[in-house]
């Protein structure tokens, strides 16, 4: 075990810690930008350091692709490589198998895919996925997990749950550098609340340095995706960092700290940012919105980050989705802005203010009240008194049921990409859009679908409107120049 | 017979001419430029100089010759604005942009709302220079500019620019530099379509005067210079502008097809006539002027009447020919070698592989538009990227395409170039500008071809 893990101050289930891992001392909760191909996309490692980024996440299947873990090694491991001196994690390489290589098959060997470079079968193996993050070096490395997708149901959730349990120890058994890297399980079993228990209690037993919540954010309910949250963190060591991968939107990370969980990724904030989308405290701002170009207010006045310090609605506006500084400055911004939410939820469990913190937080994001109803049923499990801005409660279960075939329109869209519902709405100033949150309890869609190209890698990602029915497509492509989009 | 202050007797001829409009004029520039000041420094081999350039908001003078950072929409294409200050200074302190990058998405109003480029980008102390060509995305299309404006292809469509649209933009984005409206056209095309671009781009550069201080623009103008690979129509450009009130000049119509052999007399064709100043023996208002023959040379006084006689005192007009009812002279302090013209800032557009830039420099240009030199990753470098990152790892993402590689490079290629403007002025200084160049050029051609071998 590399990591000490100690709580620093608690409000009920939530908590907040210092964890000390080989590279930075970090405080928890906290969220973990993306940095698939060992950089996060447009900025350096200094404006990291400089917005107070605790670990970056790397992706293993894209680092072994290019440039190999070998070469990684051979430069002293990827601190090194992409000079970055605080934490790192890496994942284990199975879930971008899977979501990217249509043509992969697990069997209980290990992941069979076709190499993108020459189409040759290849198995990843747990032994593998370990040497290779042996080889990387993070901090923090996770074990290779049989990945499904949430949505699908029967007997191959209960394969896959029992398969993770089987490959830890084989992942155990192969990790050569347990001092300097912490091997974090992955807990799994779907929505099954009988298959979570078996997993969580097999792989408690396993005394891992730390553990990860699986199989979420992958296009379920919010209603069965925090039962999941709770139910784990409920089982899992008190003493025992615990990691929910793949989330995810400012709204999720709120309620899954307050369920007690401590750490977070996802691609969420800077892929946003490469669309014009900007995270603040209302929701989102689309800056690409017309109504942006004559104004001349910064993001969110109240953000203290060097964008909003220098720059007006109407520059960004000017920049967003045709000039890579758009992307940059607004990757800057809500990098920022996760990163600042990570530090208040921190410092509000330790200074005893987390319950008014909450309360803050859904008012200025449901200013009418209409908090979802996931969100109150989370929050009363978590003891946090939400009431005082709940105050419509029962006109907002009214305004949700009645918009229940919504639920049926986003299911539909999930399996073929990335999808966003969106209710948009205008505030009384009629600015501010709020995105997917309000209407996060009937089935908002974040589905990525990656491609790996001869020319680089391609994004797609679809937006639906739902208020006007109407469906955007926009397509990222990195050439060799830069980015651009169309 | 009178005596001059010189001592020449005043015997010859009288002729009143308008010079007014180009040594008062001169004079006034100082004034009227809102914070602008430009000095020459040093001279190295004939013309290659070194000056020195103020501007009220920059912390401190820029040496000069120096470089003018090319910008998209106010920053660096891929740096952001708290990893500008990583580059050296006060080199980095001069960005230029094109007005028409902000015709995708932000109106004149709304820029001028926030207060200008300086308020809207928060870079309070660097300097802004516009110019409308941007040698990527603004390129001027000679065949759609007409007589009343002229024409660019740009991310927004083809867009024709008159004077009055060229100086709303100026005066709501009030940068501290700003070159005239010009006619550019590439080299090939007739003797006549460049003849017409000379004729507009002197007119619109009277227009632009007229409206920019109507329109209370501020800002330092810079004369457009263009007449494409003519050299006679360069000189008469160069003329025109010289004898009108702007504190700089901006030599456009290079880098469009023009051979880089042809290029080192077009440039001294134009800086050259920066000195010569048309005189019209009509319009004998202001001044009485003699000519008259010295050892074999045409000298050329004059003496404002009345008030202003003192200024001429001093001054050596020398006649550089008499063509019609025209004559050309060049006007230089007696007691001081910079001439009254030259103390005036010149940039050029266009030139961007350094041997052009040598060539720049050699014909006594101060200030050069962005670069393409793509320099591989130097040993020793003490740039924020080399200082930082390895050059496997900017493989790495360029391989992967990733952003970051954008930046980095922009940030190593700009300090790279940054410090070759540097040992430029550190050449002119030592008066050894033509060694340094030629040493320079022989290098590169070696790596050049070195590189070429490997390939």
């Amino acid at each position: 075990m590399a990591l000490r893990f100690e709580v620093l101050g608690r409000f009920n289930r939530a908590r907040a810690a210092r964890l000390t891992l080989p590279h930075h001392v970090c405080q928890t909760p906290l969220f973990m930008p993306v940095g698939t191909q060992g950089t996060i996309k447009g900025l350096t490692t200094s404006q990291l350091e400089d917005i107070g980024c605790q670990i970056i996440l790397g992706n293993t299947y894209h680092l072994a692709l290019r440039p190999t873990s070998e070469l990684i090694d051979d430069l002293g491991g990827l601190h090194k490589f992409m000079n970055w001196p605080r934490a790192l994690l890496t994942d284990s390489g199975g879930f971008q198998m899977v979501s990217l290589l249509h043509l992969a098959d697990i069997t209980e060997e290990g992941v069979t895919f076709q190499s993108p470079v020459d189409g040759k079968p290849m198995l990843l193996t747990p032994e593998e996925s370990i040497q290779i993050q042996n080889r990387i070096g993070a901090d923090i490395i996770m074990a290779l997990d049989d990945v499904v997708k949430t949505t699908i149901t029967g007997p191959r959730i209960e394969e896959a749950m029992y398969r993770t349990l089987r490959w830890i120890d084989r992942c155990i058994a192969a990790h050569k550098r347990p001092n300097e890297q912490n091997l974090f399980g992955i807990v799994q079993g779907g929505l099954d609340p009988v298959l979570r228990d078996i997993c969580v209690r097999g792989l408690v037993d396993r005394n891992l340095p730390g553990y990860a919540i699986g199989g979420l954010a992958g296009g379920e309910d919010k209603d069965s995706f925090w039962r999941v949250v709770a139910q784990c963190t409920a089982a899992l060591p008190e003493d025992k960092p615990r990691y929910v991968m793949g989330v995810g939107y400012p709204l999720d990370i709120v309620v899954c700290s307050a369920l007690g969980a401590d750490m977070y990724d996802c691609v969420y904030p800077t892929r946003t940012a490469r669309f014009g989308t900007a995270l603040v405290p209302e929701g989102v701002l689309k800056l690409k919105h017309k109504a942006m170009a004559e104004d001349t207010r910064p993001i969110d006045p109240t953000c203290a980050c060097m964008v909003c310090k220098k720059y007006t609605r109407a520059y960004i506006h000017s920049l967003v989705t045709k000039d890579a500084m758009g992307s940059q400055l607004l990757s800057y911004h809500n990098l920022y802005y996760m990163l600042q939410l990570s530090r208040n939820l921190h410092f509000s469990i330790i200074e005893g203010r987390f319950p008014e913190f909450v309360c803050d937080f859904l008012q200025k994001m449901f200013p009418e009240g209409d908090v979802p109803e996931w969100v109150c049923n989370a929050m009363e499990v978590a003891g946090i008194n939400i009431s005082p801005c709940c105050a419509l409660l029962s006109s907002s279960r009214q305004y949700f049921s009645s918009q229940g075939e919504k639920e049926f329109e986003a299911e539909k869209l999930s399996c073929q990409g990335e999808k966003e519902v969106e209710d948009e709405k205008l505030s009384s100033q009629g600015e501010i859009e709020f995105e997917a949150e309000k209407l996060s309890s009937q089935g908002e869609k974040e589905v990525e679908d990656e491609k790996l190209s001869s020319q680089g890698e391609i994004e797609f990602e679809a937006e639906k409107l739902s208020s006007q029915g109407e469906i955007e497509f926009g397509a990222e492509k990195l050439s060799s120049q830069g980015e651009k989009e169309f | 017979m009178t005596k001059t202050a010189f001592g020449f007797p005043l015997k010859h001829s009288h002729i009143k001419t308008k010079l007014a409009a180009s040594l008062g004029g001169g004079a006034e520039t100082t004034t009227t430029i809102t914070s602008m000041k430009f000095s020459v420094k040093t001279w190295s081999n004939g013309k290659a100089r070194t000056g020195l350039l103020q501007l009220g908001n920059c912390p401190s003078p820029i040496e000069t010759p120096s470089l003018l950072l090319s910008t998209r929409k106010g920053l660096p294409l891929f740096i952001s604005p708290d990893l500008l200050p990583s580059l050296p200074l006060p080199d980095s302190y001069l960005l230029q942009f094109s007005p028409l990058h902000f015709l995708e998405g932000l109106s004149t109003k709304t820029i001028a709302a926030i207060g200008g480029l300086h308020q809207m980008l928060g870079l309070h102390d660097y300097v802004y220079a516009a110019v409308l060509r941007d040698p990527i995305q603004c390129l001027p299309e000679c065949d759609a500019s007409n007589k009343f404006g002229a024409s660019f292809e740009t991310p927004c469509g083809r867009v024709l620019v008159k004077p009055a649209d060229y100086m709303d933009m100026i005066a709501s984005m009030k940068p501290n530099i700003w070159a005239s409206l010009a006619d550019e056209v590439p080299a090939w095309v007739s003797s006549k379509r460049n003849r017409t671009s000379v004729d507009r781009t002197v007119k619109w550069l009277d227009e632009c005067i007229a409206l920019g201080s109507a329109k209370a623009a501020g800002g330092a103008l810079f004369g457009a210079i263009v007449g494409g690979s003519n050299i006679e129509e360069r000189k008469r450009c160069a003329q025109e502008a010289a004898i009108r009130n702007v504190s700089g000049y901006w030599i456009g119509g290079f880098g469009l097809g023009e051979s880089m052999d042809e290029r080192p007399a077009l440039l001294n064709a134009v800086t050259v006539s920066f000195k010569l100043t048309r005189v019209l023996f009509k319009n004998t208002d202001y001044f009485e002027c003699f000519i008259f023959k010295a050892k074999g040379e045409w000298l050329f006084y004059c003496v404002r009447l009345e008030i202003h006689a003192a200024c001429w005192m001093n001054r050596v007009v020398t006649v550089v020919c008499i063509v019609g009812s025209e004559v050309m002279i060049e006007v230089r302090d007696a007691g001081c070698q910079d001439s009254l013209q030259e103390e005036k800032p010149r940039l050029v557009c266009g030139l961007e592989l350094p041997e052009e830039v040598l060539q720049g420099v050699a014909a006594g240009i101060d200030l050069f538009d962005s670069s393409k030199d793509a320099t591989p990753i130097v040993q020793n470098c003490v740039c924020y990227t080399c200082q930082n990152h390895t050059k496997a790892y900017i493989n790495h993402l360029l391989n992967v395409h990733e952003m970051l590689a954008q930046t980095l490079l922009e940030i190593h290629n700009t300090h790279h170039f940054l410090g070759f403007f540097r040992s430029i002025r550190e050449a002119i200084k030592e008066g050894r500008f033509d060694l340094f160049r030629q040493m320079f050029v022989q290098h590169r051609r070696e790596q050049l071809a070195a590189v070429a071998v490997c390939a």
